[in-house]
């Protein structure tokens, strides 16, 4: 028997039994589905964790003072040193390294903000200009500190706050007050919504020495560095860390963490997440190739007086064993293509429900899915078709 | 279960020429229906020798045992033996699909056997559509598509009454006339009377074995 009449032959089989085709077909097809669908929100969601994280700089390193990695640590802290603090002169050697492009010192307090009769506790950010840039944040209106304002009693406002304090007039040019010291309103945010569980349309931004001045402090919550290139973020680690152990007496009392490890490490978690997943849909497809065994041995049965009847004309095991493997290849195939065509849409719809995830099923996830599918669904017909094979044609004959 | 060994046939020593016209006959469980099956290759005796065609063929090996029932030999059975999900046409290409004929050779030869038998205007029925005569006239069309040389018949009429079954008898008698070996197990005393060699089967043992020039 040829190999395109023996799978034409079973496909005019796997049709004439309809209902129970279908259910194959759909158990298959919801198995593969699930898995892209599944493995298209796990995509969608690493995808977007990660946009969220690189949008909020680019090259982007934070210093922080204490040393969060472990030589060293545990002696020190035996030894009652404390890590001394960053300060604005740390910030500005660091701003001289070659493989820096800017930097911005940052220290975080909060504060009362009055303004036009109204009065509102708000998260203060003290810095310099070049915070804007590096953290990818945008002035809707005016500037803040630019050329040479550097020490002036500047404020610029976060969008949903310059539209709560001025809803009818124009923000820039207004006096207000945070705490006990009047600013003047010199720019406003654009609006950017909540990143990484921060939101930019809440807050003020003055100062460094304002804010250093208002929190009575001398020392810095952050340095945020933006390096050169992308290639320029290690060797600016390396310079970073030398430039301050120098500068606090051979003490490795900093932190140096860089967005591109901690992307790296969103990175792997939400892969091996979107893995997990995978493998936790892909056992829906072991269930289908249970039913695909059930329904195959079932079928051996019912047509053994047909076996039989085909092995008397000249069929032989082969031939019958790769009839009823045929039949599987094409519940098999049939399931995982719709399953493949259900999972597209699944996928499409939850990307026109939440428009913010870009849920596309990954190429690797689709072609395993279909791969195991058709994989499962010919082994589990193996047993099946080689029970049909070995029949005795006598007996077979003799049945129903 | 006796300790006693109980054989379907014992003893056999049979030669059938080519082009003959052998009817075999005995009581339920003589062992007409494995003799036919051992002939037609889809039984095996425990002991002895089976030349088909002057050839040893209790030797071979599966598949060319299931080469030469495919090319030598044809099976109708009392039961028909029809696919039920196929149609007519269908039912009689399978042998030419188990032999890799080609589909316009295929289309060619069924359409040739629907004619013979007089079947054309029922070849898209499937069997549950068609009358018992019908159905076996299928079930023999089948069985001659690949042109064998022997024709095997398991009570072929068994499951018809006496008009069609003798009408059926014809058939295959006209398959003999071609020059087929026409080889039909029956219980009918006057069926199995028509053919020119009359075995008669008892305890799997053969007890008669009459040449009639009937014709
Ligand atoms: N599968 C089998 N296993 C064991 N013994 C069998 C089997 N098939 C048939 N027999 C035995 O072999 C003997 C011959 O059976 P066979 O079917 O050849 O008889 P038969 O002459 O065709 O009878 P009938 O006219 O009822 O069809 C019987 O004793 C039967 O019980
Ligand atoms: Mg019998």
């Amino acid at each position: 028997m040829t190999l395109t009449d023996t799978l034409h032959t079973s496909f005019k089989t796997v049709m004439s039994y309809r209902i129970r085709s279908l259910l194959i077909v759909l158990a298959m097809a919801l198995g593969v589905g699930a898995v892209v669908v599944l493995t298209a929100l796990g995509d969608g969601a690493r995808n977007y964790i990660i946009n969220q994280f690189s949008s909020i700089g680019t090259n982007l390193l934070v210093v922080l003072p204490g040393r969060a990695e472990t030589s060293g640590s545990f002696l020190g802290a035996v030894l009652g040193q404390t890590p001394r603090d960053l300060t604005l002169k740390d910030a500005q050697l660091l701003g001289r390294l070659p493989q820096v492009r800017r930097y911005a010192p940052l220290n975080v307090g909060a504060a009362e903000l009055s303004a036009a009769n109204r009065l509102r506790e708000v998260t203060v950010l003290g810095s310099t200009a070049d915070l804007i840039p590096i953290r990818h944040m945008q002035l809707a209106q005016g500037n803040f500190l630019a050329q040479g304002g550097e020490h002036n009693a500047q404020i610029a406002l976060g969008a949903k706050i310059a539209q709560e304090f001025f809803p009818r007039s124009q923000a820039i040019g207004q006096r207000v007050r945070l705490g006990d010291s009047r600013f003047l309103v010199s720019g406003v945010l654009s609006s950017q919504g909540e990143t990484m569980g921060f939101n930019t349309d809440e807050i003020v931004i003055i100062p460094i020495d304002y804010a250093q001045a208002m929190f009575n402090t001398t020392s810095l919550f952050r340095i945020l560095i933006e390096a050169k290139s992308h290639s320029d973020i290690e060797p600016a680690k390396q310079a970073i860390l030398a430039s301050l152990r120098q500068s606090h007496d051979g003490e490795d009392d900093t932190t140096v963490i860089t967005q591109d490890a901690i992307l790296e490490t969103f990175d792997r978690i939400l892969q091996t997440l979107t893995l997990a997943v995978a493998g936790i849909a892909a056992i829906s497809l072991i269930v289908a190739g249970i039913l695909v065994m059930n329904v195959m041995l079932v079928a051996v049965t019912q047509r053994t007086a047909e076996i039989g009847l085909l092995k008397a004309i000249g069929a032989t095991s082969g031939d019958i064993r790769r009839l009823f493997l045929a039949e599987a290849l094409w519940l098999s195939l049939v399931g995982a293509v719709l399953g493949f065509l259900l999972g597209q849409l699944g996928s499409l719809l939850v990307r026109i429900a939440y428009p913010q995830l870009p849920a596309w099923a990954p190429v690797w996830a689709s072609i395993a899915a279909i791969a195991v599918a058709l994989f499962t669904g010919m082994l589990a017909s193996m047993l099946p078709a080689s029970k049909a094979a070995r029949l005795d044609a006598v007996v077979a004959l003799s049945k129903k | 279960m006796g300790d006693q060994a109980v054989y379907a046939l014992n003893n056999i020593n049979l030669q059938i020429t080519s082009g003959e016209y052998v009817s075999i006959m005995g009581p339920s469980g003589s062992g007409k229906s494995t003799l036919l099956n051992i002939i037609g290759l889809l039984d095996k005796p425990d002991s002895g020798r089976y030349e088909l065609d002057e050839k040893l063929v209790t030797d071979l090996s599966e598949t060319e045992q299931a080469q030469i029932r495919r090319e030598k030999i044809g099976f109708v059975f009392q039961s028909f033996h029809l696919v039920p999900r196929l149609t007519a046409a269908e039912n009689i290409e399978l042998p030419l699909l188990l032999g890799g004929v080609s589909p316009e050779q295929r289309q060619r030869r069924v359409n040739d056997a629907l004619n013979a038998f007089e079947l054309k205007q029922r070849a898209n029925h499937r069997p549950a559509e068609l009358s018992g005569g019908q159905r076996q006239r299928v079930a023999i069309a089948r069985a001659t598509v690949m042109q064998p040389s022997v024709i095997l018949a398991d009570e072929p009429t068994g499951n018809l009454d006496h008009q069609i079954g003798a009408e059926v008898m014809l058939l295959l008698e006209n398959l003999h006339h071609q020059g087929t070996t026409l080889i039909v197990v029956t219980h009918d005393r006057e069926l199995g009377g028509r053919a020119h060699r009359q075995i008669g089967m008892r305890d799997g043992k053969i007890l008669t074995d009459q040449f009639h020039d009937t014709h």
